[in-house]
């Protein structure tokens, strides 16, 4: 139900990589957070899958995802389609992340899973909790560098507000 | 037009004879809200309630609502489907509280008031009292203590449910042709792909609308003509049953030199357009015929909708005069092999709160409602293919549609 939670404790005490793989997860919530999306689908791997799933569907085992990005080229595709054809009230999103641990490693690459949660700010100035949840990702190296090679938003809400548009 | 069925004033006069203007205190009035709930769905509709599909096996259930309304469905031992409003006999508490799950009887944990599947009374913790002191005095009739049932009616694995016991069947309800076109899509057993919930900023009825409304498809959904989605060789139209409640509109293609209608034929609808990947936009042609979208509604709330193979029910629940609901139940059938599920997930893409060609009626209906409350008697206008109901072919360039909306809802509400 929640992925395979085997944790292999010897990269708890990886510091280096643990440094690595916490950079790239800020990076994420950076280029989005400060609406740079364009730059988003370099930290993924060509081939990466990204899915944002509610718990429901994830816990009922249930297919669905609100966005189903199979290759970064899906996911650029978002961020055009947000940027040229979508219409929707503008807004920001804060992401605070937190609680990660790497849990193994798995093929070239890790599994690890941490926790976020997203205030949305409208233009009109006003805030709310638009989500919390859960990343599941496996990242590999490409090139020297770290990329999502799989990113699963887990949230909790069961009821989107409004719409979804900017990536979680 | 006075209350028909209460002798209260209706808090609301229509200002004009036909249904080509509507005042924004529609949107705005909390007393005719509370009207709604009685003379609409607590009156002469069938309204959705799920699907077979959820309930396969006796003592599956779900909860929902119609209306403001909590409710039960429930599939009973000999394999019926049941209705119930959630609501216990004795001090009101939900029954069920729980989303869904699989019970023998249906037991309310206030006070441990057990019902079996048909929502009839078949216990009462402490009946005799204790030590012969308390408990129920001898006039008191199980049988007259039951949970309120509603009348049910199923089609193609849709389960639909009223309050009314004079309803005529569900078929009757939305006639013939739409019937043939819930039937077109809905072609072999169903199978669940998961759900989206989404709130809307506004009142329920000007989502309802929105659906109806063909108009604005191609004027506020960019992402077609962005990416070349509707091509101009595309036909459609919008049908509407003889009540002018329900509807239906679809958009459909020229047929093409390699196209197999009712193989297996997978069309990529924007090979040369600006996506990058467009695997989403390619089609498997799986109801025999080239329609690329039927969005069909059933008054006063169900959504039936194809979109290329993206396929679901939406179920719209008033949740106050100025916020909404939408629950989608996304489909594929029973025997989809596994291309046909991966190909129906990035279809997907499209619709939904996040949907690249829906997101955007997941806001328009609280922009409405925003600028709507500031003053009841103004107006919108609908004066788009007429003044009535009249159909709509070869065009989706109408308003009929939404007109027929506030038909069925002066006619429920009497006013
Ligand atoms: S309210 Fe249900 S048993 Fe008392
Ligand atoms: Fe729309």
């Amino acid at each position: 139900m929640h992925g395979n939670l085997t944790v292999s404790h010897d990269l708890d005490a990886d510091l280096v990589l643990r440094a690595r793989v916490e950079a790239l997860c800020a990076a994420y919530a950076h280029v989005i957070d400060d609406d740079r999306l364009e730059e988003l689908p370099a930290l993924f791997t060509d081939d990466a899958l990204y899915r944002v799933q509610t718990r429901e569907n994830h816990e009922l085992g249930l297919p669905l995802a609100l966005m189903y990005c199979d290759g970064s080229a899906m996911l650029a595709d978002r961020v055009t389609a947000m940027r040229t054809a979508n219409i929707f009230e503008p807004h920001v999103y804060c992401h605070s992340t937190s609680a990660l641990r790497i849990l193994r490693r798995e093929g070239a690459g890790w599994r690890a899973r941490s926790n976020f949660s997203i205030i949305r700010t409208m233009s009109d100035g006003e805030s709310m909790v638009f989500a919390c949840g859960k990343y599941l990702d496996l990242i590999v190296e490409v090139d020297g560098a770290l990329r999502f090679r799989e990113r699963v938003a887990i949230l909790d809400l069961r009821r989107v507000d409004t719409l979804l548009v900017i990536p979680v | 037009m006075d209350d028909q069925q209460t002798g209260r004033p209706a808090p609301f006069a229509w200002p004009d004879a036909d249904v080509s203007s509507v005042p924004y205190g529609v949107y705005t009035d909390r007393d005719l809200y509370a009207l709604e709930q009685e003379r609409i769905f607590r009156g002469p509709t069938w309204n959705f309630l799920g699907l077979e599909a959820e309930i396969p096996n006796p003592g599956d259930f779900k909860t929902t609502f119609v209306g403001d309304a909590p409710i039960i469905l429930v599939r009973d031992a000999d394999g019926a489907v049941n209705a119930m409003v959630n609501r216990c006999a004795h001090k009101g508490a939900l029954v069920c509280f729980k989303p869904r799950g699989n019970v023998r009887e249906l037991t309310c944990v206030y006070h441990n008031w057990v019902y079996d599947l048909a929502g009839n009374l078949t216990g009462v913790a402490f009946k005799r009292g204790v030590g012969g002191k308390g408990g129920l005095r001898d006039d008191f009739d199980q049988k007259d203590h039951g949970l309120q049932r509603l009348r049910v009616d199923i089609h193609r694995g849709l389960v639909f449910g009223t309050f009314s016991a004079a309803m005529p069947a569900f078929a009757d309800y939305i006639g013939a042709e739409l019937i043939a076109s819930i039937d077109r899509v809905l072609i072999k057993p169903l199978r669940v792909l998961g759900y989206h919930s989404q709130i809307l900023p506004n009142n329920w009825k000007l989502y309802a609308e929105n659906n109806k409304d063909s108009y604005h498809a191609s004027l506020l959904h960019l992402f077609h003509n962005t990416f070349g989605v509707v091509r101009p060789t595309m036909g459609g139209g919008i049908k509407l049953s003889d009540s002018g409640w329900h509807h239906l509109s679809y958009t459909q293609r020229e047929a093409l030199a390699d196209d197999h209608i009712g193989k297996e034929k997978v069309r990529s609808m924007s090979e040369s357009y600006k996506l990058r990947d467009s695997t989403m936009m390619q089609h498997t042609l799986e109801l025999g015929d080239l329609v690329t979208n039927s969005i069909q509604t059933v008054f006063p709330t169900l959504v039936v909708q194809q979109i290329l193979n993206a396929l679901a029910v939406r179920q719209l629940i008033p949740r106050g005069v100025d916020r909404s609901e939408l629950i989608w139940t996304v489909l594929g059938f029973e025997d989809d092999d596994a291309d046909m599920a991966e190909l129906r997930l990035k279809v997907n893409n499209l619709v939904g709160p996040a949907g690249l060609i829906s997101m955007e009626d997941g806001c328009v209906g609280g922009w409405v409602q925003r600028a709507a409350k500031a003053d009841p008697t103004a107006r919108s206008i609908m004066p788009m293919g007429g003044r009535g109901i009249e159909p709509s072919q070869g065009s989706r360039v109408t308003e009929a549609a939404v007109r027929g909306f506030w038909k069925g809802w002066r006619e429920c509400m009497g006013i």
